[in-house]
């Protein structure tokens, strides 16, 4: 039976109704109409779904809709400041950082996320943050380099 | 919904005790969940059919993770592998389980998985398992009628089995603190460096008395070469007491690898598993004995040394 979930998604106050058994993603995705968050495997294998709970990165894939009530969540669609691109997107866009675009807006949460963690941005530190993020295309190599450029851009670098 | 999957109701539970009486109440029917990490993708495949779904992820005080001198680390079953990842004691007193906290799947997953999860999962390639074997952990159980420990090495009866009653709770692991002169590493072998599970782990610890030895204590654990993760008892035999080199280690190694029986599966065949766990044996013994002798490796050159991908 559907219950009300109470939940905050960029910002705003949601009421919605879902089955217990619905997944964090199937709920932003179907219910929210959030299709900016993707699904790839739907088994927390390539981390395409990749939301931030509570500024944390989860795979919205393995998440009960149900067990985030009361949580805020960020998905893809809540990064940019209205018209102003995230400096991570930036980063991004003018670098690279993805071909066909599924994976990214996963990656691009990922890597907002360890910005905020406080771990210390070295190049290391970034390949262990985003090896739960599956991308076919770029060869990660564009990736790292995008993400070195947001490290600046935000002024996490410890220089 | 497609094939397999069987609707279930879904609750909460807010305390130990609530938990427990809804267990009694439900019986096999119920399935205790808190990351939830396994549990969506193992009902979407129809592997698991509960009736009821019990979230404890919010059950209050079971997230603490404390350490002191005299008792340990105690670690709320439900502090995430992520935390445990990062927590700077257990870098610096555990470093085999810090390790291996940071080859646990990707930090999508870590953030939600728990630790009391991994060990209830009951996967012979649970990667926090191994290392906590190592450093002798117990596990707190809480049912109907009070609380009980089991050692960690008890705790486990097959693939997904394990000694809890289905009344009852894993609330807390207690690892006691290390000796001085006490060394620890794991390695994880799988074929790719996050979200994959281990084609085989080994955890080592060595204590030594005085900075030269000899060993007073030696433990080795394997993953993912048995039905449960095991302790290697015949290669401990022949490091205790003696002063540990080269050939010794290696001596030792091969008696791991001659004491597995793996299975084959995706991941590897049965033969190419038991020359792992005689690599593995090895170096994670030479790791642990440098750090032992010499303390602690840092975090990060623990990590590179921990996750190695390998077709």
């Amino acid at each position: 039976m559907k219950k009300q979930l109470n939940i905050t998604v960029n910002g705003e106050p949601q009421q919605v109704l879902v089955e217990p058994y619905y997944s964090l993603l199937d709920t932003l995705r179907d219910e929210l109409y959030l299709t900016g968050t993707k699904k790839g495997c739907d088994e927390g294998d390539c981390g395409a779904c990749t939301v931030l709970l509570n500024g944390k990165p989860v795979c919205s894939c393995l998440v009960l809709a149900h067990a985030a009530h009361d949580s805020e969540v960020t998905t893809i669609e809540g990064v940019a400041n209205g018209q102003e691109l995230h400096p991570v997107q930036q980063a991004f866009v003018e670098h690279g950082g993805l071909q066909c675009g599924y994976c990214t807006p996963g990656i691009i949460l990922s890597t907002v996320g360890f910005l905020e963690s406080g771990e210390e941005p070295t190049e290391e530190n970034i390949k262990h943050a985003l090896g739960g993020n599956l991308c076919r295309c770029t060869g990660y190599s564009k990736v790292i380099e995008s993400v070195l450029v947001a490290v600046k851009a935000t002024g996490k670098g410890t220089e | 919904m497609g094939q397999g999957m069987k609707r279930f109701e879904y609750q909460e539970a807010r305390t130990v005790r609530q938990a427990i009486s809804m267990l009694q109440r439900y019986g096999d029917s119920a399935r205790i969940v808190a990351g939830s990490t396994d549990f969506l993708v193992r009902w979407r495949a129809g592997v698991w059919n509960p009736e009821q779904v019990i979230n404890i992820q919010r059950v209050a005080g079971l997230s603490r993770i404390t350490y002191s001198s005299r008792n340990g680390l105690r670690i709320g079953a439900l502090v995430t592998v992520r935390t445990l990842e990062q927590h700077p004691t257990v870098r610096r007193r555990y470093p085999a389980l810090a390790a291996a906290a940071a080859s646990f799947a990707g930090v999508q997953v870590r953030n939600l998985a728990t630790v009391g999860g991994n060990i209830c999962n009951a996967s012979p390639s649970g990667d926090t398992i191994p290392a906590l074997l190592v450093f002798g952990a117990e596990c707190k159980i809480a049912g109907p009628d009070g609380e009980r420990w089991v050692a960690l090495d008890q705790f486990f009866k097959g693939p997904g089995q394990t000694v809890l009653e289905n009344d009852e709770l894993l609330v807390e692991i207690r690892v006691p603190p290390p000796p001085r002169n006490t060394g620890s590493h794991y390695i994880k072998h799988s074929p790719r460096g996050a979200m994959d599970i281990a084609t085989v782990g080994v955890a080592s610890l060595i204590s030594l008395d005085g900075r030269r030895g000899p060993c007073s204590e030696v433990r080795i654990a394997l993953g993912a070469v048995a039905p449960t993760p095991i302790r290697a008892y015949s290669a401990e035999e022949m490091l205790r007491g003696q002063g540990i080199g080269q050939e010794l280690i290696q001596t030792a190694a091969n008696a791991a690898r001659d004491g597995v029986r793996p299975i084959d599966d995706i991941r590897g065949s049965a033969e190419h598993r038991k020359e792992i766990v005689g690599v593995l044996t090895r170096r994670t013994l030479e790791q642990a004995l440098i750090s032992a002798a010499r303390g602690p490796l840092n975090f990060e050159e623990q990590r590179r040394l921990t996750v190695q991908a390998a077709f």
